[in-house]
């Protein structure tokens, strides 16, 4: 059962919700309780911007279980216009046609499901621009 | 003034033809075309679904708003294909746009017309002044058995409108809806696949229930079909919105923007929702639009919008229906198309 990591983890997934220090402005995605440049503890939360560029990717062509029927797809290392760096997965793409430093814009999907029984889980994933 | 200050809309990228599903089983793709007039149809990726149709047109019609999601007081989302039977699709949205948590949600099911009816709430309860704002989305990801006449139509997609009292740009002038007990399609608890009655879809059901909610509503309104720059109805096919709105008056140059079935198919839900969401596009200040929809079952909502000055200054904010519906399209073959609407038995 994943529903309570699941539910913890929403305002990051959903909403890209990250932590800017407020004493050397270090953007923490997903937030810290420390500023891993200054060691502060004092962080205003703040809203990822939505657009960015690939910096590297892998073509994932043998899925773990859940996301073996999506095959072959894109994992991609995706730096955002404000300078924050996520990990998420290329949809709706030609696999060949993706390259590095390719603008993308991360949309709302479903991630993951807990099987036939479980929950839906949503988040972001990258599209390109 | 009351009526919508922002909508959005959004289809999926991946297509298939008609001809595509007509080769799978042996039949004339002529006749579908011909017959129901539909030529392609939109279907969702393996990863969307009725909740993330509807948080990316309600982005859109956040962006076209420019309000703070906090003032939303209620959110609505209609569809027949909520992917909990037991969760409201929009306590996941909501979440993902920041609404709430003081919202009232509901999901709405009623065949093609919830999307119309979460609208139709929306509004109402800015009317009443129980909220500022409410949100009434029309989304689907719908089905069709394989082999059946619904798989050349079923498609997905959707649209959101916010309903205020502020920087309105369409103004909503009158409404009216036409229900009965008419079982002309229907999905028992547990199926997987809708059933329907055939052709006792059309007349005794489509045509009975929009011919009378738009007659209603002329009469409230004291207008004719000539007062109109644009009109649109449920679009179950190509066929029948140009007949129904021929037989009501409107001409095909009134319909024009607001037909795209027959290149999206049936959104079910967010069918005449997305229609609406192609005029308020283009519209221009001034124009008067005529609504109905119509959901098997059977019912059909009617409305009347008044487009003010407001609209061009919001139409550019977002990316537009026909954006989704003509650029970057992905084309599947049967075996894709089957394999992402899980038409194919697996083990798990």
């Amino acid at each position: 059962m994943i529903s309570p990591k699941y539910h913890r983890e929403i305002p990051q997934r959903y909403r890209l919700e990250a932590g800017k220090c407020k004493q050397c402005g270090t953007i923490s995605f997903p937030p810290r309780l420390i500023c891993p440049k200054c060691k502060s503890k004092n962080f205003e939360t703040v809203q990822l911007s939505r657009e960015g560029k690939i910096l590297t990717f892998t073509i994932i062509r043998v899925g773990p279980d859940k996301f073996s029927k999506e095959t072959p797809y894109v994992v991609a290392i995706i730096e955002l216009n404000d300078g924050a760096r996520l990990t998420a997965q290329v949809t709706d793409c030609d696999v060949n046609k993706v390259e590095i430093g390719t603008k993308v814009k991360l949309v709302f999907r479903k991630i993951q499901d807990e099987g036939k029984w479980g929950l839906h889980c949503y988040g972001y994933k990258a599209i390109l621009i | 003034m009351i009526g919508i200050v922002g909508y959005g809309s959004y289809l999926p990228r991946y297509r298939i033809k008609s001809e595509t599903i007509a080769k799978q089983w042996g039949m004339d793709s002529g006749a579908i075309k011909r017959g129901l007039m539909l030529y392609e149809k939109t279907v969702p990726a393996q990863d969307e679904d009725t909740i993330t149709i509807s948080v990316e047109a309600a982005k859109n019609a956040l962006a076209r708003a420019q309000i703070d999601p906090q003032k939303i007081g209620a959110v609505y989302i209609g569809s027949e294909s909520h992917p909990y039977a037991v969760k409201p699709s929009a306590t996941v949205l909501i979440d993902a746009l920041g609404i709430g948590p003081h919202v009232h949600v509901a999901s709405y099911e009623f065949a093609c017309k919830a999307g119309t009816e979460a609208m139709y709430v929306a509004y109402s309860l800015v009317k009443a002044g129980e909220v500022e704002y409410a949100l009434g989305i029309g989304a689907d990801t719908s089905q069709g058995a394989p082999g059946d006449a619904l798989e050349y139509s079923a498609s997905a997609g959707g649209a959101a409108f916010i309903m205020g009292k502020e920087k309105v740009i369409a103004e909503i002038l009158f409404t009216h809806s036409f229900t009965s007990d008419t079982p002309d399609f229907w999905r028992r608890e547990h199926e997987y696949y809708p059933r329907h009655a055939g052709r006792f879809t059309g007349e005794p059901a489509y045509f009975k229930h929009i011919t009378n909610a738009a007659k209603s509503l002329l009469e409230k309104s004291r207008m004719i079909p000539k007062d109109f720059q644009h009109a649109v109805f449920h679009m179950p096919n190509g066929k029948f919105p140009q007949e129904v709105g021929k037989k009501l008056g409107f001409s095909k140059e009134q319909m024009e923007v607001g037909w795209i079935s027959p290149w999206m198919g049936n959104t079910y839900s967010g069918s005449s929702p997305t229609g609406l969401a192609a005029i308020l596009d283009v519209a221009k200040p001034g124009d008067k639009i005529f609504m109905v929809s119509f959901g098997s079952g059977a019912g059909s909502d009617g409305f009347i919008f008044s487009v003010t000055d407001e609209i061009k200054y919001v139409q550019n904010l977002a990316p537009k229906l026909r954006d989704y519906l003509d650029d970057n399209k992905i084309y599947l073959d049967y075996g894709q198309y089957a394999k992402f609407r899980k038409k194919i038995i697996v083990n798990e």
